[in-house]
């Protein structure tokens, strides 16, 4: 386990989701994909062209798909979908039930035997605690969670 | 009201378990005890804080802390809110006399007549090792300051 203390939100790391221009500073987004907030800023921050790293502030106690969607999210992220996964979700908050998952992977194109196999990989899970831990560390204390940025 | 500091042995207190039991300072003989004081079931940031501290249950239990909320409101309330919320964290009673235990760890908000919002951390001896009081009821306090609280524990 992490040393349990307080710390800022981890730099770039190679594995982070990260769009948008290369210059200036990221703005670290610690979002929910069953939070409503999430979804508004999230849209926000693509309209805006901003340089957004998503990592997962998934609660489980605040909405039982929030564990679920993460690694979804992840699942597609393993086919290179990470952020046409992470639009459709936030695009379409009332539809995030299985079946929803099952449609938006054929309309991505994603290997749905796949999909299902790799959402179901412990070191999927485990990326996300790790996300979730971190951003308790830095004190996050709602989603979205947003640091650094201009 | 100042919150109890550092160094001060635990005063003898009386809460009221989920069910019905008595919890008192013998209770916080032999383990890390973290107290929650927090204003009203069911009120938002309460809500926000329960469930963002739910999250780091398993990692303050594996540094032997067990965490309670605590809040003036009466153990019914307590026990739908954390249904409600879908929270495991035990709830503990400061209802009757009503804010006796929270006015003692001065965790207590008298212009509202509420508990205030407020982090106190005793150690396996019964000595308080690390408080800390909200700058505002309406403040949330990351659970970061937990973990670096605990540090003050002696292993």
């Amino acid at each position: 386990m992490t040393e349990l203390r307080s710390a800022p939100v981890p730099p770039l790391r190679e594995d982070d989701h990260v769009r948008g221009p290369d210059d200036g500073p990221p703005t670290f987004f610690y979002g929910d994909f069953a939070c409503p907030r999430c979804a508004v800023e999230a849209l926000r921050l693509r309209e805006q062209g901003a340089r957004v790293v998503f990592r997962h502030f998934a609660l489980k106690a605040k909405h039982e798909r929030a564990v679920p969607l993460a690694l979804a999210v992840e699942a597609a992220a393993r086919q290179g979908r990470f952020w046409a996964f992470h639009d459709a979700l936030y695009e379409d908050q009332g539809r995030i039930d299985d079946p929803h998952l099952w449609a938006r992977c054929e309309r991505l194109g994603l290997d749905l035997d796949r999909f299902e196999a790799d959402r179901r990989d412990p070191a999927l899970a485990e990326r996300v605690r790790r996300d979730v831990r971190d951003a308790l560390r830095a004190g996050a204390t709602t989603t979205p969670a947003l640091f650094g940025g201009s | 009201m100042s919150i109890i500091a550092a160094g001060t042995p635990a005063p003898e207190f009386t809460l009221k378990r989920e069910d019905g039991d008595d919890f008192t300072r013998e209770d916080l003989v032999g383990q890390t005890t973290v107290f929650v004081f927090y204003p009203f079931a069911f009120s938002p940031v309460c809500t926000d804080q329960l469930q963002i501290y739910e999250e780091a249950l398993d990692d303050l239990k594996a540094q032997g802390a067990t965490l309670y909320g605590v809040s003036t409101d009466p153990s019914y309330s307590q026990i739908a809110f954390k249904d409600k919320l879908g929270i495991t964290i035990e709830q503990l009673s400061d209802f009757e006399p009503k804010g006796d235990t929270a006015k003692k760890f001065g965790a207590y908000f008298e212009p509202r007549g509420m508990t205030n919002r407020a982090l106190v951390i005793v150690g396996p001896d019964g000595v308080v090792r690390w408080s800390h009081l909200a700058d505002s009821p309406g403040d949330l306090p990351g659970v970061n300051l937990i973990f670096d609280g605990l540090t003050a524990v002696p292993a």
